[in-house]
């Protein structure tokens, strides 16, 4: 563990699957990653985690080629994503998923079909088969009864479950989650958070969990990266950074109200807003 | 004074910076058409939606503009006697004018909103970004199925609502007004060409009116700001600017075909 580092120069020495190193991303004026260094090993669940508007969902957009950062490199299984045409970065993708926060399911398919859907784009399978393998994803996830259900008739954690079926189905060597527990009722997240740390393991998978869920994110994940204000705050183990002294990481695993972490975005003096106090001389 | 022609600027260069990123969204939509080769079935879905789903209101409309026309031209030629040419009056009428541009316009308010408002909601669900990282080209899957079967759907409707449009003519000429059947289509035979009327008139323009009708359709869908404003504004601007640049391009293609 590191204290107020971006330099992810301690982390353990595994393979890696993706790299990051000296990244800038901005939109407009806003910074949101500077000079920013991460490591995410193979075969791990690997968390995310941070405030609303960190830059948490940027990230993984980034590491998916959805969006070009302004400095810095990004390499994911030795490729470097945002220097790839756009056939290659489609090669890759082929085996990286992404489970979108909402889900993300095509609303003019059913279950059955929004998993079949990269298997009809990316393979030439005979339709016994397509269904053999979907009915395989769907019965992993608990959903194999619902195969026929319009996305529009799923409860919002069956939504994600039929989501992660799908980001499964071309068994990719890495599955980006964006906020798998948001939203979702306690039995639902102790299904997604048994799910996810089963498939990780069970199909040799490397995770990348994007969360502010604290508790439920750090007891599946085996490295977790905080990040705040552009940067990495600290990384390290769930059990190192539990005992962390920085204040900022204690303010945001315990959920203090107080601390490093303003509860107010940055704003003239309250008094002078109201008009109760004159504004400082122009002279 | 200043202000003005600042914003008038401002809007001009909006309005070409748009026009912009509406003519390279077309380059991509069109280099992507190649895919659909291996794929007819994603454009015979789309058909359904934005042709067979059409066509109610396309039939109704053709029928009721028919029928307006029969009894208005009935109205003028009958003061001349010359209520025979009824025919010729109602097909003229349709075949190089109302018939391609009205269908136009009900295409826009019925099928090309709804194309923009499905693809902005795509967008703002993450639909397309969940197809992205799949791999799956949203401009091959999407956008070009889309495109491509309302431009095969924008002539074919344009023909059936003249086509009725007429039947309905003949229907008040006939039953309605006394006017002879038989000098209603003969008179029609004779006056109307299948180059200078038909070809020029509801063929040329349709698949003119079909082009950018569905053009602005799915580009406004694709450009859409994803929150329910924002799509509610792509789908008004879908119906708007379609109608606008139908009206437009209506006067450059009849001063081109019918000009003297």
């Amino acid at each position: 563990m590191s204290a107020a580092s971006s330099s992810p120069s301690d982390t353990p020495a595994e393979p890696l699957l993706v790299t990051v190193r000296g990244l800038s991303f901005r939109r407009g004026d806003r910074i949101i990653f500077q000079n920013v260094d991460l490591d995410i090993p193979r075969g791990k669940v690997t968390a995310i985690m941070g405030p609303s508007g960190a830059g948490k969902t940027t990230l993984l957009r980034l590491i998916g080629g959805q969006i070009r950062p302004n400095a810095g490199r990004i390499e994911v299984d030795g490729a470097c994503v945002h220097e790839l045409g756009r056939k290659d970065l489609y090669q890759l993708r082929k085996r990286m998923s992404m489970l979108f926060q909402s889900g993300a399911l095509f609303t003019d398919l059913t279950v059955f079909e929004n998993v079949a859907f990269p298997l009809r784009e990316h393979t030439r399978l005979p339709e016994h088969l397509i269904r053999t393998l979907v009915l395989m994803k769907l019965e992993a996830v608990g959903l194999r009864g619902a195969r026929d259900l319009m996305p529009s008739e799923l409860s919002g954690g069956m939504a994600r479950r039929a989501a992660l079926a799908r980001a499964i189905a071309l068994d990719p060597m890495m599955i980006l989650y964006d906020e798998p527990f948001s939203g979702q009722d306690p039995i639902t997240m102790g299904v997604l958070i048994k799910l996810i740390r089963t498939l990780n393991d069970a199909l040799g998978l490397t995770s990348i969990i994007v969360s502010h869920d604290v508790k439920e994110t750090a007891s599946i994940a085996d490295y977790i990266y905080l990040i705040s204000d552009g940067l990495i705050v600290d990384h390290g183990p769930p059990d190192a950074l539990e005992n962390s002294s920085s204040a900022w990481v204690e303010q945001f695993l315990h959920a203090l109200p107080d601390g490093p972490m303003s509860f107010h975005y940055p704003a003239p003096a309250y008094a002078q807003d109201l008009a109760l106090e004159e504004e400082p001389s122009r002279d | 004074m200043i202000d003005g022609l600042q914003r008038l600027g401002r809007s001009t260069l909006g309005w070409l910076n748009r026009l912009g990123r509406a003519t390279l969204f077309l380059l991509r939509l069109l280099g992507a058409l190649g895919a659909l080769v291996r794929r007819p079935g994603l454009i015979i879905k789309q058909l359904y939606s934005v042709g067979v789903l059409s066509l109610p209101i396309i039939a109704m409309s053709g029928l009721f503009v028919g029928m307006v026309l029969g009894l208005q031209g009935y109205a003028n030629l009958v003061d001349f006697g010359a209520t025979s040419s009824l025919g010729t009056v109602v097909a003229l009428s349709l075949v190089r004018e109302l018939g391609p541009v009205l269908a136009a316009l009900l295409y826009a308010a019925r099928a090309g909103s709804a194309v923009t408002a499905e693809i902005g909601l795509m967008k703002a669900t993450e639909q397309l970004a969940a197809m992205q990282m799949m791999a799956v080209d949203p401009f091959a899957r999407v956008f070009a199925p889309r495109f491509v079967a309302g431009f095969i759907a924008m002539p074919l409707l344009a023909g059936i609502f003249t086509a009725i449009g007429i039947l309905g003519g003949y229907f008040v000429a006939v039953y309605q007004l006394g006017v002879d059947s038989g000098a209603f289509w003969s008179q029609m035979q004779a006056a109307v060409g299948l180059v200078d009327d038909v070809i020029n008139g509801v063929v040329i323009k349709s698949v003119a009116f079909g082009w950018v009708a569905n053009w602005i359709a799915v580009f406004e869908g694709y450009d859409a700001i994803p929150t329910s404003e924002g799509i509610s504004l792509a789908t008004t601007r879908t119906v708007v600017n379609t109608a606008l640049v139908v009206l437009a391009l209506d006067f450059v293609l009849t001063a081109i075909f019918f000009g003297v």
